[in-house]
């Protein structure tokens, strides 16, 4: 069945677009691959770095495997607590992954029905909902992350922060991530509601929420999906920045930024390994998804075909 | 002769606002302004009858349009369709169902042409059994001349004309009384457009369909309407049985536009060609509106405004009418 699906969808116009472009193809693969490593870590992590049972404080500080002093089965060495710096990565991607999938899904699926309800609406719940969306965008996204987790944080007992740490990073973000969505729906839902289809459906009798769900919602989803993929990108990056900032994951279940904002403290004294992994994992995946945002914007694009 | 009344329009007024922003105005001292689409029309369809309505681009034929489906509320007058018997023999109010000008936009592109049909008898409940619903799309999309296997395509697959008639089985599905089609054939190549007029008669032999039939096309207008209404800047100029006004003209601004109209006995007369623009319904000119471009103008065109007023078998609003 999802073999069958798949062959298809290769030999469709967008398949042939995917095969033709071989930086398409090496960065889904690339994703698919990160995807895959970071979701089955605990079954092929050398270790679980945050099981104290599982972590030697005497194989601190010990280099990657091709280095002298390397050792197996520390590929890329393990940090001053003496955890493998590779598990580390495999567990920080999922952290890093999980988050910003869910910002992109939370602040898509906000801003795709506020750019909807603008769009249809139009009138004063356009002009209200659009004017807080520029207020919203006047506003440096990273301060208002800051400032959000900052609040959260005060506001929680010390007992809840941790454990609701990613979901506040996830808010933060999505809370300046859905104006983007909304405004490409307001735009494309604008152009499909004065379309004959859409009055058809209103001469026939169709209510209002039933022609925006079912007729023009899916005529406007095409820009959002590159939007999507485009934001995926930015919206790890902004996780990771957050965490590097220490305003983001804590040290008990760090993501990407924040191994990278621990081994930071370490680079001076060389143990350079600690923030260099991790950084070149977190440009991969942003590259990736951004290569692979482009090639869908022009896939999608009619004017290119 | 005397069908009973499908339709009565009456003074049926639309106007538009189209001032500048609040802010302009207040800033600028810049006036209000008022588009005035439909200005005052009155007719009525009698069922199983064909009503032309005629004229140029921006003369408020699709605002008319649009107002006898329901989409445009009138500013003033009332638009009454009158109650008729159904199949099952209960008085009700008839079904108005449009037929769009451009074939690509009035089917969603994402839906296949048998849920495009199926939508209005889902919606209006017209058949509770899902089985039925699937019989009654293959018997529309058969009466409409495509093939029942159709159902399963998405419209991208279909040309303007076979869309054309989608649009068609759409509105029929709705068990419609009466059509108000809005350029039905002007999108279409000249081959597949008498195709096109030619189901719609059939369909109206049939079903006893009413058309309101909005077209600047006067061939397909002399094809099939039973009577006509030439419209000019939101009025009604001249009205009548088709034939007549065709063979014998009256009012300067129908006599200009059936000049129009090429030949092919006389290739080479001696044309008078229609000139000028049709003045802007933001700012009509006073007295007639046609009088800056009627070659006929005189003095009193230029002062009052003539009334729609019957000559015959039919009305003519100008004052050199007798």
């Amino acid at each position: 069945m999802a073999e069958g699906a798949i062959r298809r969808w290769l030999g469709s116009d967008m398949g042939l677009s995917f095969r033709a472009s071989p930086v398409a193809v090496a960065s889904l693969a690339v994703l698919v691959l990160v995807a895959l490593s970071a979701l089955l870590a605990p079954l092929i992590a050398p270790q679980n770095p945050y099981d104290l049972k599982q972590v030697f404080i005497d194989k601190a500080e010990i280099p990657p495997i091709w280095m002298r002093d390397g050792e197996w089965p520390f590929l890329l060495g393990t940090d001053p607590q003496g955890r493998d710096v590779l598990s580390s990565i495999l567990y920080g991607t999922r952290m890093s992954l999980l988050i910003g999938v869910a910002a992109v899904a939370v602040s898509m699926t906000i801003g795709v029905s506020i750019g909807l309800a603008a769009g249809f609406l139009g009138g004063w719940v356009d002009n209200l909902l659009m004017r807080i969306a520029d207020t919203v965008l006047s506003i440096p996204t990273l301060l208002v992350a800051i400032l959000v987790s900052a609040v959260a944080r005060a506001l929680l007992p010390p007992g809840l922060r941790e454990p609701f740490a990613a979901v506040i990073l996830v808010a933060s973000i999505s809370l300046t991530g859905w104006v983007q969505y909304a405004r490409t729906v307001r735009a494309s839902t604008m152009v499909e509601r004065r379309k004959e289809y859409a009055q058809a459906a209103r001469i026939i009798g169709v209510s209002s929420a039933r022609i925006m769900r079912r007729h023009i919602l899916p005529n406007t989803l095409t820009p959002v999906l590159v939007a999507a993929t485009l934001n995926l990108g930015l919206a790890i990056l902004a996780e990771a920045t957050l965490s590097f900032l220490g305003v983001g994951m804590p040290i008990t279940q760090p993501s990407l930024g924040a191994l990278i904002r621990i081994g930071n403290q370490y680079l001076f004294s060389g143990v350079w390994w600690l923030v260099v992994f991790p950084a070149v994992q977190l440009g991969l995946i942003v590259l990736s998804v951004n290569l692979l945002g482009d090639w869908l914007r022009d896939a999608l694009n009619p004017k290119l075909n | 002769m005397s069908d009973p009344i499908a339709l009565t329009v009456q003074d049926a007024v639309c106007l538009f606002d189209v001032s500048p922003p609040f802010l302009d105005r207040v800033l600028s001292g810049a006036r209000r302004r008022v588009l005035r689409a439909v200005d005052g029309v009155s007719f009525t369809v009698r069922r199983g009858r064909t009503l032309g309505v005629v004229g140029e681009s921006g003369c408020g034929k699709s605002t008319l349009a649009r107002m006898i489906v329901g989409l445009q509320p009138p500013t003033a007058g009332t638009l009454r369709l009158e109650d008729m018997p159904r199949a099952d023999g209960s008085l009700g109010r008839p079904r108005v169902q449009m037929i769009f000008q451009d074939p690509y936009a009035s089917l969603n592109p994402r839906w296949r042409v048998g849920d495009i049909v199926a939508e209005p008898i889902r919606e209006l409940k017209l058949l509770q059994d899902e089985a039925a619903v699937q019989a009654r799309v293959a018997q529309l999309l058969e009466t409409v001349g495509l093939a029942a296997a159709d159902a399963a395509r998405f419209p991208h697959a279909f040309s303007g004309g076979q869309r054309q008639r989608i649009s068609i089985a759409r509105a029929l599905a709705t068990e419609a009384d009466v059509l108000v089609c809005d350029e039905p054939t002007s999108a279409l190549d000249v081959s597949v457009q008498a195709q096109i007029l030619n189901l719609m008669r059939r369909l109206q032999a049939e079903l006893g369909l009413t058309y309101i039939l909005i077209s600047h096309n006067l061939s397909v207008v002399r094809h099939m309407s039973d009577d006509i209404a030439i419209m000019y800047l939101g009025r009604f100029v001249e009205t009548g049985p088709a034939e007549e006004v065709f063979a014998a003209p009256r009012h300067p601004y129908t006599r200009l536009l059936l000049e129009t109209i090429p030949d092919v006995q006389r290739p080479n007369r001696d044309r008078q060609p229609l000139s000028g623009e049709v003045p802007s319904p933001i700012d009509p000119p006073p007295g007639c509106p046609f009088h800056p471009r009627c070659p006929q103008a005189e003095t009193a065109c230029r002062e009052a405004r003539p009334a729609l007023e019957a000559h015959g078998g039919r009305e003519v609003a100008c004052f050199l009418v007798r």
